[in-house]
This record gives C-alpha cells, structure tokens and sequence, in this order.
C-alpha cells in the first residue's frame, strides 16, 4: 500500500485527479478495451472531479473510453444529480457507459447482481476511486460488514444517517435509512484501489485501517490485502497516525524522488530499470 | 351570452425538425433569477430538454454538436408585446392580403438580430373593416429560422379608448362600446365557432361598455391591457379587479400623476389588489430616465420592456406613414406626427430597450433581461415554453456580453445570422 500525504484538501484532490489522469492516458483505452472507473459521491471526490473536469477542457483527458461505475446509491435522484453536476455533464463521457446503482428498481437484489455481472463484462474495475466515512466505511460498507460482501442492500449506520443529513435539510428523518452498496470484496477485486482521507474527523479512521490488522469494524482496512492500494490523505488526516509511520512514508517518496528519481518508477510505483 | 371562441394558439405547421442534439457549454444562464455560471444547455428539435433526465434515459446520446458560449451571458430570447411595425412595414397598413403578409415576413426576420424572437403585432386603432382583414392573416406563427420570429398572436390596441388620450391613433376611429362585448364581436369581426388570434387588447376603462366586457374578452382567452386612458385610480382598480393584466405604455397617454388622484400611474401603489405588469417605452424620449426609474422602484416585478416601435424602426431618418398619418423620422430618431408634433411611438429596439432600462434604474443585468423575457411571457401566460431557460421551453436563446449587446441568436434551436 502507498500513502501519499499533501497538505490540505485542494492538494490531495488535484494529486488524485492528476493520479487518475495519468492512469487513464496510461492505459491508452479503447472501444474495445474500456478504461473502467469507479467512482464515489460525498464531498472527498468534489476536488478530484473539478480537476478532472480541468484536464478535460484543456484536452489533457478524455472520457470517450472510459467506463464509469457508481460505488452506491441512497437516493436516486440525488445521486444522479450529484454525479451530473460534478462530472458528466461537463465532459464527454458517453451515456450508455455510466452504470448507477436503481435504488427504485423492482427486484433490488436483481439489481445488484446485474451490477456486479456488468462490471465484469467490461472485463472488471480498473481503479476504484474511493472516500471513506470517519467510521472507516467504504462505499456504504459500515462497521460490521463482511469483507468479503458482494453489492447489495445495506442498513445505514446512525452516524453514516447523521453524515447525510446535510444533503436533505439536515433533517435526519427525511435521510433513507438503506441503500444499495458495491460489496467490499467488490471493491478488493478492482485492479486497484485509491482512497482519499481528508479532515481530522477521520484521522482515527486512517490510523485504524493502516496501524492496526484487517477489521471489519474498519471495512477500508481491508486494502491492506489489496495488492495495489494508494491513499492520498492531508496532513490533518495523519494527526492520529504515529510519527514513525507519517515519516516512513513522507520517506518512502523522498526516495523515489530524489534518489531513484520519478522518472524511473512507474505511475503505480514499479521500478521501470 | 355563449360564445364558444378560444384563443387560438398555434394552428400553423409545426418547423421541420432538426434533430440533432446540440449541447451548449460555458454559459452564464439567466435561470430562475439567477445567473447560473456552471451549467450547461441541452436543445433538440427547437426546444430545450432536461439535461440529466435525457442524459440518464434509455435514449441518451452524445451531442452532435457543442456550442462554446465562451462565457457569454445566455438569456431566453426577447418577447415584444407592442410593436406596430419596423424595416418600412406597418400593420395597421392594410394594402392588401399579400402586402400584410409581405409586412409579416419583414419584421418577423429583421428582429431577430436585435434579439427578439417573438412578438406581438400591434393594430392602432382602425375602422372595422380593417380589423376584419387584418385580423385573419396576422396568424400565430411559430418562430423559425425560416419564418423568423414567432408571432404570439396580435395586441388591438383601441379603438375601445378615450378620445382625449388618443395620441398618435386617428381620433374618428376611436369608439364606445354602449352595447358592451357585442360591439367588440362586431368591431372586430369576431365569428361564433371561429377561434380568433387576439392575444392582447388595449383598453379604456372609463370608456362606456369597457368594464362589464372585460368578462367576456377574458373569457375568449384575451389579455386585457389598460391604457389610452384618462381612468381616475378607482376606475383603473376596478379593471383590474375585473382582470386587467397591464398597464400599456405607462405614462404615455393617461391622465399624470396626481397626488390626490394618481389615475393609472397610481396602480404602481396599490396595495388592495395585485400590482399589475407595465409596458414601457425606455427610448429615453416617451418617458423620462427618472420616470422610469421611479416606476421600476415601486414594482420591479411588473416592468415590461416594449417598443410600441412603428414602420421607420431600422430605417433611416425621413418621413413616412403610419396608420394613414404622415409622420417625420429625425436624425435624433424621435417619431412625430407631422401635422400636431406628437410623438407618434418609438423606433427603438428590443436589445436598446434592455441596455437603456439597465441603465436608467441602475438594475441587475437578471432583472433587465426578466422585463424583456420572462414579464412579457407571464402575462401572457406562456411562461413555460417562451422567456424561460427551463426544460421545455422554446431553444429561443440570445447570447450576449457584458454590455449586453448581442452576439449570437438562436431560434427553436437554430442559430441565425446576426
């Protein structure tokens, strides 16, 4: 697992948008060979989709050939909006690639099992792109959780309802209390997975999922056994971690930068020589 | 008395559709009395869709083309509801079925570079016989690149009015109506059975018969408009009261402001009833800076921005004709009735009248172009498809800079040279 810390929220965001920028060009998609992305709502992303949005404009990137998948979904019509407005509205994403969760759908379950077959006809999750709750929850995946669940729906914990009550008039009784979720197993089988942990509201959250063991009280933990993990987090976020673990990783990127030296290590920290 | 008209809203064919999806990007949309900096227009087959809806259905599908507005604002295109004529053509002219049409054409194409995409043409008062043959062939018309701008219907105006306030209108065609809605029928050749193509009416209220047919006018879908008046404040009330929507060119023909009896003026401070809309004329000429200022401060939510403009609007200075009566265009583009001096309406342009009234109030760019859009579309009750940048409404669309000068014009999804 990698550990990129920058300074505040605006830095984390633009790192992880240039991260995803970079990773898509990389792979260099194609009709046929989609770049496959997943994506989160909630304020963490907001940053990384205004830079991604950037980099579209100025032509850097495009989303002819990439194909989205949404992490959950609570609320239809807000997460439909919010997705629009942050992100597909502004760049050129083709509709028929966009795949989030019908909270309305008939047969739920169906549903979710539809979801989990059509991520693996594009041949599976390239990169996950992830936040996560100050309870250390992935998608909607909140303490407890199996670590091995697949997407399905899920009873919202008490302070995931509070969390969200900002986008409904702070009014707990108007948030749903169910949603549908990506499993955390899903999660674990994209080919990579990137997390941003911002504020010191989760600094307990970060500490927990990379000091201590794999936990599902802690469900990102998880990443621990992914075998390409990346969180991009602000110096806020690392209040709870230890020194040591702050400045072994703050180390590992001097290495790599002034000693390797970037040009010889790949985007997902492969030595290329 | 049954009389089973209705207004007749659109009874031409529809424009061909062009079905493609045009998607316009960096815009500042005039929206819900805001200017929205971060979103962006999805137009096809004339009319503006909802973006996400379309983008999220089954049918969803990339845009043939983007517009880049470049950071231009983007306002629904303008609606004029008094315009008598313009480029030399005057529909209160009758010279003939082909000749009206010809008029039509004219001025329908030549607003649209000034930004204005529908209209309302405007018959001064006449005799009967003209308003039997105008009348049918001033149709509702739908706006098009190939028709130009929309005709919404005509506005009478008279000859139901007060003699005294007839301004530049002809006095012997102005008339009572003792027999009430009746003399209206017959005046203006209205069949049973036939819908008719009044969208708006100008009237006296202290002109006998007016009132008691306010009823009936309003039943057959007209909207009533009060002016050409010497109406004292408790006559204009009581029009209102009956379901008059507007006040025509404020200040201009009515009785002045007076403090104990304020007459039409007076409406702009009353409280009893709602507030009617205004039209007014801001070619700094019909009405002074500060009377225009004085009335947008007491009801900014009713300005109407209209042009009342005649046959010399986009011509050069000159003499020409209007409604039968010689009048002079001067260099300074004042119109006046050649034998009294009166002022005889305006040659100004929809797109002057938004920089002017801007200008004299010191309003909001948003509130300048509501009085050019979204006013006029309420009282006429169209404010779903005309003078809104909702979902659904008409793809009429002005792009303009900050000084509020046109730069691009669309119409039902078409752009037009300007």
């Amino acid at each position: 697992m990698r550990l990129v810390i920058r300074q505040d929220y605006d830095a984390v965001s633009e790192h992880m948008a240039a991260y995803i920028r970079d990773r898509i060009n990389e792979f260099n998609p194609t009709p046929e060979k989609p770049f496959v992305l997943g994506l989160p709502t909630g304020s963490s992303p907001v940053g990384v989709y205004k830079n991604l949005v950037k980099y579209y404009q100025n032509g850097e990137l495009s989303f002819k050939n990439v194909v989205t998948f949404n992490m959950d979904e609570d609320h239809p019509e807000s997460y439909h909006s919010f997705m629009w407005h942050h992100l597909f509205k502004h760049v050129d994403i083709l509709p028929q690639n966009v795949h989030i969760l019908n909270g309305n759908a008939e047969n739920l379950d169906d549903e979710c099992k539809k979801f989990e077959e059509k991520m693996k006809a594009f041949g599976g999750v390239e990169l996950f792109l992830g936040g996560i709750g100050p309870d250390g929850h992935i998608a909607f995946n909140e303490p407890g959780s199996s670590l091995s669940s697949r997407t399905r729906v899920k009873t919202l914990a008490y302070d995931t309802i509070l969390a969200n009550s900002r986008f409904f008039d702070n009014d707990i009784s108007k948030v749903p209390r169910m949603a549908l979720t990506v499993g955390v197993g899903t999660v674990m089988d994209a080919r990579e997975v990137a997390i941003i942990i911002t504020g010191a509201h989760k600094a307990p959250a970060l500490a927990k999922c990379i000091e201590e063991g794999v936990n599902h009280m802690w469900t990102v933990s998880a990443i621990q056994l992914h075998p390409k993990a990346l969180i991009v987090c602000d110096e806020d976020a690392t209040l709870e971690l230890h020194v040591k673990t702050v400045k072994y990783f703050k180390s590992i990127e001097h290495v790599v930068n002034d000693l390797i030296g970037a040009e010889n290590v790949g985007l997902q920290g492969n030595v290329l020589y | 008395m049954p009389f089973p008209i209705s207004f007749n809203s659109m009874h031409d064919e529809r424009h061909e559709n062009t079905s493609r999806l045009i998607k316009i990007i960096n815009g500042r949309l005039i929206r819900d009395h805001k200017i929205v900096e971060d979103d962006v227009l999805y137009i096809y087959d004339g009319k503006i869709l909802d973006s996400q809806n379309y983008f999220f259905s089954a049918n969803g599908d990339v845009p043939d083309e983007i517009i880049d507005a470049k950071g231009l604002l983007i306002s629904p295109g303008f609606i004029d509801v008094q315009i008598n004529g313009a480029f030399g053509s005057d529909f209160s002219d009758w010279q003939g079925e082909e000749n009206m049409r010809c008029n039509v054409d004219n001025v329908a194409k030549g607003l649209l570079k000034y930004g204005c995409t529908s209209f309302v043409p405007t018959i001064i008062s006449s005799k009967s016989e003209i308003y039997q043959k105008v009348l049918p062939v001033l149709k509702t018309r739908k706006g098009n690149k190939t028709n130009g701008a929309e005709v919404l219907g005509v506005h009478l105006e008279g000859p139901f009015i007060q003699s005294s306030q007839h301004g530049a209108h002809e006095v012997s065609h102005v008339r009572t109506a003792p027999n009430g809605f009746s003399d209206f029928v017959e005046t203006y050749g209205l069949r049973e059975g036939n819908d008719h193509n009044i969208r708006l009416i100008t009237v006296a209220p202290e002109v006998e018969g007016v009132l008691d047919s306010l009823k009936d006018l309003i039943r057959i879908g007209v909207t009533v408009s009060i002016g050409h008046s010497s109406a004292t404040v408790a006559q204009a009330e009581e029009a209102v009261e009956k379901g008059a929507k507007s006040i025509t060119h404020l200040f201009n023909a009515m009785q002045q402001f007076h403090h104990r009896d304020p007459g039409i003026i007076g409406m702009l401070g009353t409280t009893r009833i709602p507030r009617p809309y205004y039209g007014i004329i801001c070619d700094g000429i019909h009405a002074h800076p500060n009377s225009i200022k004085i009335a947008y401060d007491s009801h900014p939510s009713g300005a109407i921005l209209v042009t009342d403009a005649m046959a010399a609007m986009g011509l050069p200075p000159g003499d020409y004709t209007f409604g039968g009566i010689p009048v002079r265009k001067t260099a300074d583009d004042k119109v006046e009735v050649i034998k009294t001096g009166r002022l005889a309406g305006s040659v100004i342009t929809m797109d002057s009248c938004v920089r002017n009234f801007k200008k004299f109030t010191g309003c909001s760019i948003i509130e300048a172009i509501e009085a050019a859009t979204l006013h006029p579309a309420e009282l006429l009750g169209i404010q779903h498809i005309k003078g809104t940048l909702h979902a659904g409404a008409d793809a009429d669309l002005v792009f303009l800079n900050e000084d509020l000068r046109i730069v691009r014009c669309f119409i039902a999804g078409e752009e037009i040279e300007i």
